[in-house]
């Protein structure tokens, strides 16, 4: 594919995936080269190994970035990459290891002293454990945060909110009370890839019988005198109509009861008992909108 | 250092002193936004920061995995706030690279264009804080002055004076009108040098500034490439590394620039790196100027970017693709890339998943004060306490890029 876009245009990958699967040998686990780019993934209680000889030995220098990435319907759900720089050879590449909530990742703090934020970073968001690292606090959640935000499995509205208290002169936490649902809009073309199934549509992939059913007989149609009379069951009396159509009969039923049950109309909206009201911050207004007792002259 | 202390000392008359702790931040006005720096002093010599980050995190990067690729651009004007289009540009960048999108030649100079303007306003606010955080205060009036002609020429561009929005994958979102270009020429040629040049007089060569940065926070060419660090950074420890001329993008490669370069690595050539970036942005400026040819501004791809407002009074289908692009919203094949841009404070990254929909996978942001701010407990150990805020002044870092 000839490139047309106009990114960063770094130093030729020719011959470079094939050389660094050489070296890396038994520690790589696949090699992959897509958009212009090198990902290298390789066993994780290795990646110390690869890492330092990317460094020590191909040029790569500088680690730039440390991301986390998700995919919780895999059996090692996490990836980790590592985002290497050459400042000689001008090139970049990636090397991923994958891990599980379980399994720690050597760390590589002892090749670079900047990784040891970028793994606290990870490990605050996804929960990748980094072994060997000797400070693992958290790093960009709250103080007291609970979970690991960024998985794919937590909810995008969190758990806790916060605010100032009035009453209490400090800042309280409260499980998270949203008076409207957090919209999320479908906008997927549904012959585009969407995952569910248009009303309709279920029936699509049956496949077709072999013996096509079909009405020969007037007693077949499903007509008489037994669905004459359900029919009439749930259509107003003639006599209650204000008018006619012409050949559709009853412009206007009047509703009677049928004795089947109706939809409920939506209960209205609830109040939120659980919070109490705020006290001497709401001024009353009525003043200005009831008239006065001498007002009118 | 214990050791020394417990000796009998003239000021303590041989009391036993230990090490004391104090907080720094997070409101502080040295801080440049919300930073507390837990400090371990022992007198006023510092011994260790351990630096509390993320204050400011918002959860942009899981925010923009519930958004299309369009609506997540704004999101980016609010990372480093005070250079919002070198910001967009990383992630324009990354979404055409999955796509292999071709930008028209006009659209890429006028993101260089504008990128330069965005560096220069940002240099204006680092410059000043930087200065003012070490005790002079008219050179920072003056580069406000500067600082607020570049956000006119962001309103005039985009609408906005701040959170643009203007880059767009596959292009700028309107054309630049002529009296705008004509207008920035006039300032790059006669108001940026006067004006920033008299307020560096009364600085690059002041007694108390140099006091305060000469031979501050000294970064070896070994430690910079150690920590991470990337640009005026490393460039001030004597690495020539600017991602504009080693690994160009858009039309960088067509513009004639110097990359300064310091010595000695500390605070003063930081801070005089970036005051000759600001001359070669001017230079870039210029360079566009005067090259940038007609045309289009958006990408002929109808399925990526929209159809301009005239067209869709006539075609349905302009309607229609109208309708789909700001709904649904383009489809980006499934892929990783890492794309990294020379942003005013460094190497500004933007690692993208996407798995074929309309909303990115996963996207990580990799912001360029994160690794420098990490890097303070070395620089700042055995200053003084009022290194501090020079040292953070010359690092260069805004909150809302470095949490997110």
């Amino acid at each position: 594919m000839t490139v047309v876009h106009s990114a960063p245009r770094f130093a030729s990958n020719e011959g470079v995936k094939a050389a660094l699967s050489t070296a890396l040998g038994d520690m790589l686990v696949e090699a992959h080269e897509e958009h212009g780019e090198i990902l290298l993934t390789v066993k994780r209680g290795r990646i110390e190994h690869a890492l330092r000889l990317l460094r020590d030995e191909h040029d790569y220098q500088q680690l730039m970035e440390i991301a986390g990435v998700d995919y919780p319907q895999r059996a090692e759900r996490f990836e980790v990459v590592y985002m290497l720089l050459s400042l000689t050879k001008n090139h970049r590449v990636m090397v991923k290891v994958t891990a599980s909530e379980k399994t720690p990742v050597p760390t590589v703090t002892t090749l670079w002293p900047n990784a040891g934020w970028l793994e606290r970073e990870v490990f605050d968001l996804y929960g990748v454990l980094f072994d060997g690292n000797t400070d693992l606090r958290r790093i960009l959640t709250d103080y007291g945060f609970e979970g690991h935000p960024f998985r794919k499995d937590f909810p995008l509205t969190g758990y806790t909110e916060l605010r100032y208290s009035e009453e209490e002169k400090r800042v309280v936490y409260e499980p998270v009370d949203l008076p409207q649902d957090l919209r999320r809009f479908d906008f997927m073309s549904p012959w585009e890839g969407a995952d569910y199934v248009l009303p309709g549509d279920e029936k699509a992939d049956i496949p077709p019988v072999e013996e096509v059913k079909t009405t020969e007989k007037e007693s077949e149609t499903g007509a008489g005198e037994e669905t004459d009379r359900k029919a009439a069951e749930k259509v107003a009396p003639a006599e209650r109509s204000s008018g006619s159509v012409a050949g559709q009969g009853d412009a206007n039923p009047a509703p009677v009861d049928t004795g089947e049950d109706e939809p409920d109309a939506p209960k209205p909206t609830e109040d939120r008992p659980d919070r109490k009201p705020r006290k001497e911050t709401a001024r009353d207004t009525s003043g200005a909108t009831e008239p006065e007792e001498n007002g009118e002259d | 250092m214990a050791g020394l202390i417990q000796e009998s000392s003239p000021t303590t008359e041989g009391e036993a002193v230990s090490n004391y702790t104090i907080n720094f931040g997070p409101q502080h006005p040295a801080a440049h936004g919300v930073l507390r720096l837990v400090m371990e002093l022992d007198g006023e010599i510092i011994e260790r920061i351990d630096p509390h980050v993320g204050l400011l995190h918002r959860g942009t990067e899981k925010l923009i995995e519930h958004k299309t690729y369009l609506q997540a651009l704004p999101y980016f004007d609010r990372l480093d706030y005070c250079s919002p289009m070198c910001m967009e540009h990383s992630w324009v960048l990354a979404i055409e690279k999955l796509l292999n999108l071709e930008v028209p030649l006009r659209a890429q100079y006028l993101r260089v264009l504008f990128a330069e303007l965005t560096r220069i306003k940002n240099h204006m606010l680092n410059i000043g804080s930087h200065v003012m955080d070490v005790g002079a205060m008219t050179p920072n009036l003056w580069l406000f002055e500067l600082r607020e002609d570049c956000m006119n020429f962001y309103e005039r561009v985009s609408g906005a004076r701040m959170h643009a929005a203007w880059f767009r994958p596959g292009g700028v979102h309107e054309d630049a009108p002529l009296k705008l270009l004509a207008d920035i020429g006039d300032w790059v040629d006669k108001r940026l040098p006067e004006l920033f040049g008299d307020a560096m007089s009364l600085v690059m060569d002041n007694r108390i500034f140099k006091q305060r940065n000469v031979d501050i926070a000294v970064v070896s060419k070994e430690d910079a490439i150690r920590w991470g660090f990337s640009g005026p950074m490393i460039r001030a420890s004597g690495i020539p590394w600017d991602l504009r001329k080693s690994q160009p993008y858009d039309v960088y490669d067509r513009m004639d620039f110097e990359v300064p370069v310091g010595t000695n690595g500390d605070c003063y050539d930081r801070f005089m790196v970036r005051v000759k970036e600001v001359y070669e942005s001017a230079k870039i400026i210029k360079q566009c100027l005067a090259e940038m040819p007609e045309g289009p501004v958006q990408s002929t791809d109808g399925k990526v970017s929209p159809p301009r407002r005239g067209e869709m009074k006539q075609s349905m289908e302009a309607l229609i693709h109208h309708f789909k692009l700001y709904t649904e919203g383009f489809h980006v094949p499934a892929g990783e890339v890492y794309v990294a841009t020379e942003s005013p404070k460094g190497e500004f990254g933007v690692y993208l998943v996407a798995d074929g929909s309309n909303k990115p996978y996963r996207c990580k942001i990799r912001p360029t004060a994160f690794s420098h701010l990490q890097a303070i407990d070395f620089m700042a150990k055995g200053h003084m306490l009022p290194d501090a805020t020079a040292i953070l002044g010359a690092i260069d870092v805004v909150f809302g890029e470095s949490d997110r």
